[in-house]
């Protein structure tokens, strides 16, 4: 560090060219999730209540199952993004800021999974 | 990780109550912040006495009147003395502004001093703004061009010229960026609304040719990315221009040339 200049400090790395992406993604992932999550609040509603048959009869109706899904991959997808956002704001060590983003990413993707594979299969049948 | 507290050096003490001299009724209390780079001491928040009955309305009056009269060590930049150099910005108040058009009857209570927040202090009043300017200078805040010199004057119509009304007053105060969350906590890497004003003052001039290769050295997620709409900077521009939402139609022209 020590007799580095301002502008190297500045300059640093230089610009990585991207960024631009990610801040439209989270925009659109927004906008997205106005109506998504509405009818996903009033199709679970639904369910209250009802114990696991009602649960699952819900969710074997195609049109509940795909809002179900489709809300769980936006809303995975922006939280990731989100995430990201807040981890380069407040976390500073170098490795600690690599961790948390591989955490960030395979927490938010493998929960995604989970939640979509799930509605699937009550979708498909498989449970009854 | 973010430091909640000052470290241990930093922290504020009581310091000195100055006598109060006058027997006059219209005293104010200014609470300045005060550091010795000299000495091993923390700082300190001074107390001074202030006769508003002898001295001028803005609270830049009052502290030369307290350099001059009360305590020739206080140390603080101003030279314009009316808002057009942005030397004397300093947080007055809560508040970032410049003392010089900050009035002493628009504070309630004691009028509470402090260097701009969360940059290093030079002295006293003084903040370090090396990298500040040198973030400045890495917008390239020049007219770029191509095409050889017009011989006369670069032409621009007064459409084009009023789309710079809002950017060009900047003086470069340092006011928004040291208001900035995002600045405080990565202005090693993030840009600052300051100098991304300036960015988009040079983007939107329509004798600029470089505006491909500005938008290119602004696209980081550091360096443009890192505002996230909090707007203390438009808050508190003390000339009342509007940081953010310069920042904002980068923001946009990043969209428009990838979609």
């Amino acid at each position: 560090m020590g007799f580095q200049t301002n502008f190297s400090k500045v300059e640093g790395l230089g610009s990585s060219k991207e960024g631009t992406h990610h801040w439209w993604m989270q925009r659109l992932s927004a906008v997205a999730l106005v109506p998504l999550s509405l009818l996903f609040v009033y199709t679970f509603m639904q369910t209250l209540g009802t114990g696991y048959q009602g649960f699952v009869d819900t969710y074997s109706n195609l049109g509940n199952a795909i809002v179900a899904i489709l809300f769980l991959i936006v809303a995975f997808f922006h939280l990731r993004l989100g995430l990201q956002v807040v981890i380069e704001d407040y976390v500073h060590s170098k490795t600690w800021k690599v961790l948390f983003l591989i955490a960030n990413t395979l927490f938010c993707w493998g929960l995604m999974g989970v939640g979509v594979i799930s509605i699937a299969r009550i979708a498909f049948g498989f449970v009854g | 990780m973010v430091e909640l507290r000052l470290p241990k050096n930093s922290r504020i003490k009581v310091g000195k109550e100055w006598p109060n001299p006058a027997s006059s009724d219209n005293i104010r209390k200014f609470r300045v912040y005060r550091w010795d780079p000299d000495t091993a001491d923390n700082p300190r928040l001074d107390t001074y006495h202030v006769d508003m009955d002898d001295c001028g309305p803005m609270v830049l009056d009052a502290i030369i009147k307290i350099k001059n009269e009360i305590d020739p060590t206080l140390t603080f930049r101003r030279s314009c003395r009316e808002g057009i150099c942005g030397s004397c910005a300093m947080n007055i108040d809560g508040e970032n502004t410049l003392a010089c058009i900050k009035g002493v009857e628009e504070i309630k209570g004691d009028v509470k001093i402090y260097p701009l927040p969360h940059m290093e202090v030079v002295k006293d009043l003084v903040p370090d703004l090396t990298h500040f300017y040198a973030q400045h200078a890495a917008v390239m805040p020049w007219l770029s061009t191509q095409t050889s010199d017009p011989g006369t004057e670069w032409k621009q119509s007064p459409e084009d010229r009023k789309k710079l009304d809002g950017l060009y007053e900047c003086v470069m105060c340092a006011c928004c960026s040291t208001s900035c969350p995002s600045y405080w906590w990565n202005g090693d890497r993030y840009l600052g609304p300051a100098a991304l004003l300036h960015a988009y003052r040079w983007i939107i001039d329509s004798r600029d040719e470089g505006t491909g290769k500005r938008l290119d050295e602004l696209e980081d997620p550091f360096r443009l990315y890192r505002c996230h709409t909090i707007m203390n900077c438009s808050k508190t521009c003390p000339k009342g221009l509007n940081p953010a939402k310069a920042i904002a139609e980068v923001k946009k022209l990043m969209v428009e040339r990838t979609i």
